[in-house]
């Protein structure tokens, strides 16, 4: 099996993939990107933390015109997972407005993006329709 | 007590396409006819604080003053996305406010004619090793790939969000929101589009990002627009016709977003909004139902419907009834964007702060001709530049 690594650097993979946060220590708000301090309170020490790995479809749209080298349609959405919002793709649904469903329930879902010249496939995370 | 500010000229040149006139033409064009419309020269001003995004590197202020003027006064460079030139009246306001000046000039300009999409990232083939970049850590762009970047897939995302809290916001009903500013356009000859649009003919239109079909999302074009503001002593001492098209400027206000869950995953366009609302009313004294009209920042159908919650011209959640009722019509209790608003009227970024405090102006001095609003005494101009910035001005017919 070809090496992968995550797409970014909040997703962790292996057998159980999840996004990670850093959360600040002193007022418990999330970030997904390298911080300097806290957008909430300024505080500056964080930690590492799950975020759950289900959650809820609290908003989309359905991209069909994008930047040259962007594959259209594609769905593109807001997932609510606990309380924590994450941008995310959504997949295995079809992309129009009948299957797509605000408030529908989302589980995280693992994708290769594709492979280097080494051979090494990146791997990206999405949701997609939970039963 | 500080100063009042009036703004005592004011004009926006034609939005749309102008193939033989540069940046440089088209601020220069709306200097010297909002000077004109003040009755006052470059000589008088005080201040000048101008906004460009998108001509690169030159300092706009200072390349204006050297067509329109050079009197060596102090000339600020703003930038602010779409709240832009906005921001640049705010600067002269404060100026003013301050006592540093009595008169000062605030100016926007864009050329964006043709420019197709202003945020997303094109694609190259992946065949390098993947290397990790910027702050997520990621090893190639992520737009497409972790959700959408383009401003109408985020602000269709926007409206959908607000769908899916208070329900009852589709695809027609956004779209009826674009017939309603494509009506609109038809009474402005300053309108980049003023052609009539049909709910069929916009719904069946281009897709763009759902529900946003092209008719639905702001125009480029071209265009600017300038302002002169003036200290009310300063105004005392002018002629009777210069005090009586002085519009009184009762609030002037900008915020950025607070902290907000999630806030940094889509932008979150509303409490800003809601948070200048509350200042410009309380600055101003008066109420959402003491507007005659409201111009606010219809970048994309589906902003239009949040911000009339935001601006809390409807009770909270109830945009939808409020747009159905007929409120927000020309003809309604509420007019909204009678201009024909970003999505025809158009959307030449730096000018639009601006060019929007023009149109109310021009209603509350009874000179709107065919799209004029009998009996505007107040109105409220909004603007929301993305990263964030909130811009409102709320704006009084003289009384002299």
């Amino acid at each position: 099996m070809a090496e992968q690594i995550p797409f970014v650097d909040y997703l962790v993979l292996g057998d159980d993939p999840h996004l990670v946060v850093n959360e600040c220590s002193a007022c418990g708000a999330r970030f997904f990107d390298r911080r300097n301090a806290c957008g909430s309170c300024s505080g500056t020490e964080f930690e590492k933390t799950r975020v759950a790995t289900r959650g809820e479809l609290r908003s989309f749209t359905i991209v069909a015109f994008a930047a040259p080298g962007v594959p259209v349609p594609f769905v593109a959405g807001i997932v609510d997972c606990d309380g924590t919002s994450v941008r995310s793709n959504i997949v295995n649904v079809e992309p129009d407005a009948e299957h797509v469903k605000l408030g529908m329930p989302v589980r995280l879902t693992t994708l290769v993006v594709g492979s280097d010249s080494e051979g090494v496939e990146a791997v990206n995370f999405a949701y997609e329709p939970a039963a | 007590m500080s100063e009042d500010v009036y703004i005592l000229g004011i004009k926006m040149t034609k939005f749309g396409k102008h193939k033989e006139l540069d940046t440089l033409d088209l601020a220069s064009e709306a200097t010297l006819a909002a000077l004109k419309d003040g009755g006052v020269t470059m000589k008088d001003m005080g201040i000048i604080a101008a906004g460009n995004l998108m001509s690169g590197p030159l300092p706009i202020a200072q390349t204006i003053q050297k067509q329109c003027g050079q009197t060596g006064i102090p000339a600020y460079n703003v930038s602010n996305a779409c709240a832009t030139g906005a921001t640049a009246l705010r600067v002269a306001i404060m100026s003013v406010k301050a006592g540093e000046s009595d008169f000062g000039l605030a100016v926007g300009v864009e050329k964006l004619a043709g420019a197709g999409l202003l945020v997303g990232g094109a694609r190259q083939e992946d065949d390098a090793a993947w290397q990790r970049s910027g702050r997520y850590g990621a090893v190639a762009p992520v737009d497409g790939r972790i959700g959408t970047e383009i401003m109408p897939g985020v602000f269709a995302q926007i409206g959908m969000e607000y769908g899916h809290k208070y329900g009852g916001a589709n695809f027609e009903l956004f779209a009826q929101i674009s017939e309603k500013n494509h009506w609109h356009s038809t009474l402005n000859p300053l309108a980049a589009y003023s052609k009539l649009m049909s709910l069929e003919e916009i719904m069946n239109d281009i897709m763009i990002a759902y529900p946003n079909t092209r008719p639905m999302c702001s125009a480029n074009c071209d265009g600017a627009a300038a302002a002169v503001v003036v200290s009310g002593s300063k105004l005392k001492t002018l002629s009777q016709e210069q005090q009586r098209r002085a519009v009184k400027i009762a609030a002037s206000v900008l915020t950025s977003d607070p902290y907000e869950e999630g806030c940094q995953v889509l932008p979150n366009v509303n409490t800003l909004t809601r948070n200048a609302a509350k200042q410009a009313y309380e600055q101003a004294g008066v109420g959402p139902k003491d507007l005659g009209l409201v111009e606010l920042h219809d970048c994309f159908a589906t902003a239009e419907l949040v911000h009339y919650d935001n601006l809390m011209l409807c009770e909270e959640g109830g945009a939808v009834d409020f747009f159905k009722s007929g409120a927000p019509r020309r003809d309604g209790s509420m007019p909204v964007n009678v201009s024909g608003g970003l999505q025809s009227k158009g959307h030449p970024i730096a000018a639009t702060g601006i060019a929007n405090i023009w149109e109310v102006c021009h209603h509350l001095r009874g000179e709107a001709g065919p799209r004029q609003i009998e009996g505007a005494k107040v109105g409220l101009a909004h603007v929301i530049g993305l990263g964030s910035a909130c811009g409102i001005h709320i704006l009084e017919k003289s009384v002299a």
